[in-house]
């Protein structure tokens, strides 16, 4: 009997358009916990299919009938062995998830965010399945990267669909939390990858440095990409303002959150710098300025369209993080009772420095789970 | 870690999720309670998922060796009446007596688990000799020491102390529970 399948872009759509979805989840409980497919209207029943290797009972009368259910598992591959049980038990509205989690966690639904003034655009992938948030700049056949995620091919595809090259591929930092696409995107195209120095000073490989005020042109057209130094999350870490109307604040600022000084071990040295980028250089910004960060917590930060960005001066009003007056209060904030460290995170530090080269199973196993780049 | 005994083995190698766990749980009909079975898997998420399993399912998941690519994933099948406390031998003591003996000098412990038990951890310089082997290996034991026997919650240990009555050696003591709440010191091999 065969099962019919629902792939990782629909789920996408149901969690843009908060559709609703009961999501039978067979990896074991831990997994679920740690981390599993968000959105807002989705109804959850976990159940490892080690326990329903003897038969479904157990679930039969968990499973709703009038609406579809979608069974995901790691691979893809437990979820259909579980969805065919349930089939050949007569439901008919269940779907087995294609590449399970895995899938998910490597799926980016690219947004346009805006035409630029000049002729060029802006666009916004969404890694839903991780909260990752990466850019790309296309302007008359030439394209820029930043913050490029693991997944290089879809960034030189999609640019190539354009009918533009990657000239040049921007990090704002040094992650930790995710393998960076730039690297490889500049090894595939032969785009320049740029990197803070600051950050970059252990990395292995050929680097342009990124310094305060470079002003990177792509295309002949003017859409510029403009360095602007502001450190906290890391010490290099670097924003960029894109045609001077978006911000892209890397793990600075969030929507409704701001960075954590303490993925490289340095809480305590970096947080005053954060509070100088976020209270002093970010302030002298303009308020129109839309912020466009590198990562989102949660579905509530996703704009109607799908894209996560917010005007600064909003964010200035509402985000929690810009508006601790007191310093002390905002250091313990930062240092202080912080969420675990994302997995693998010095793994992946090392992997983005080119110390460590794994291969690709191995790099997506260290990204399992939700990113956790953010204090709120 | 090498060369740790089994009873069965499964290759499961090449398969991915859930074939391994499904094969597994097939296999163990196969095996006798108390044994021990060896998956072989190259299925990196069998790891949890066969621990898991194993627990919910009262087998006794031992533990994991990886060579290469290939994970080696030891369970020991369940049997029956084993948590009991029925134990009828009469010279008993605790896992906190044992921790004071073992500070106060040299004496035998004897571990009567299966041998992939006492791999994954056992108390320094125990003596392995599995329960199902201590009928013909006895003699490798002195008369006159002071011996402790555990398992893993005093009921093989049990059989064994008695066991052991009988064969003539009268300074024997089965500590309960054992090494199921065992918090001192332990080894692998």
């Amino acid at each position: 009997m065969s099962v019919k399948t629902m792939n990782v872009q629909e789920i996408a759509k149901r969690v843009v358009n908060k559709e609703d979805l009961f999501v039978l989840d067979v990896r074991n409980e831990d997994a679920f916990e740690d981390w599993k497919m968000e959105g807002d209207n989705f109804e959850y029943l976990n159940v490892p299919y080690f326990d329903l290797i003897e038969g479904i009972e157990p679930i039969q009368d968990k499973v709703p009938t009038d609406r579809d259910v979608a069974v995901v598992c790691a691979k893809g591959g437990s979820s259909e062995f579980v969805a065919e049980q349930l089939v050949e038990a007569g439901f008919d509205n269940v779907y087995s998830v294609e590449g399970g989690m895995k899938a998910w966690s490597e799926h980016l639904e690219p947004i346009k965010i805006a035409d630029l003034k000049e002729g060029g655009e802006l666009y916004q992938f969404v890694r839903l399945g991780k909260g990752c948030l990466s850019y790309m700049v296309i302007s008359d056949g030439e394209a820029a990267t930043i913050d490029a995620v693991r997944m290089a091919d879809v960034f030189i595809n999609f640019a190539e669909e354009k009918g533009a090259k990657i000239t040049h591929a921007f990090d704002t930092h040094l992650h930790a939390d995710h393998i960076s696409g730039g690297r490889e995107i500049a090894e595939k195209t032969g785009a320049t990858y740029w990197l803070p120095p600051k950050d970059a000073t252990e990395v292995q490989f050929d680097y342009k440095p990124l310094e305060d005020g470079e002003d990177v042109q792509i295309g002949s057209s003017k859409i510029s990409v403009q360095a602007l130094y502001s450190p906290g999350h890391t010490i290099g870490s670097t924003s960029f303002i894109v045609d001077d109307q978006y911000l892209m604040s890397g793990d600075i600022l969030f929507v409704d959150s701001i960075g954590r000084p303490d993925l490289a071990g340095l809480a305590e040295d970096w947080v005053g710098d954060l509070r100088e980028t976020l209270y002093k250089r970010y302030k002298d910004l303009s308020d129109e300025l839309v912020v466009l960060p590198a990562h989102y917590m949660t579905n509530d930060e996703i704009n109607e369209d799908g894209s996560v960005g917010k005007k600064l001066g909003e964010l200035y009003q509402e985000n929690h993080g810009l508006n601790v007056e007191d310093e002390q209060e905002f250091r313990r904030m930062v240092t202080e009772n912080l969420p675990p460290q994302p997995n693998a995170y010095q793994e992946i530090r090392e992997t983005n420095m080119g110390k460590i080269s794994p291969e690709t199973e191995k790099k997506r196993e260290m990204e399992i789970g939700p990113n956790r780049c953010a204090v709120k | 870690m090498t060369n740790i005994n089994a009873d069965h083995v499964l290759d499961a190698k090449g398969l991915a999720c859930p074939m391994p766990i499904v094969k597994t749980r097939k296999e163990i009909d196969n095996v006798e309670p108390g044994k021990v079975l060896l998956i072989e898997a190259t299925d990196q998420g069998s790891k949890a998922d066969l621990k898991a399993w194993a627990e919910r399912s009262g087998h006794q998941y031992l533990g994991t060796v990886e060579e290469g690519d290939v994970l080696k994933h030891y369970v020991r099948k369940a049997s029956e009446g084993e948590s009991g406390e029925e134990t009828s031998y009469d010279q008993k003591v605790n896992n906190d007596d044992l921790k004071q003996k073992l500070d106060s000098g040299d004496v035998t412990v004897l571990d009567v688990r299966e041998s992939a038990e006492y791999a994954f951890g056992h108390i320094p310089n125990a003596i392995s000799i599995p329960f199902g082997e201590l009928e013909d290996r006895a003699s490798e034991l002195k008369q006159d020491d002071e011996i402790y026997v555990v398992c893993r919650t005093g009921n093989r240990s049990d059989m064994a102390a008695q066991l052991l009555r009988e064969k003539g050696f009268n300074k024997v003591y089965n500590v309960v529970p054992g090494m199921s709440e065992w918090d001192g010191d332990v080894e692998s091999k």
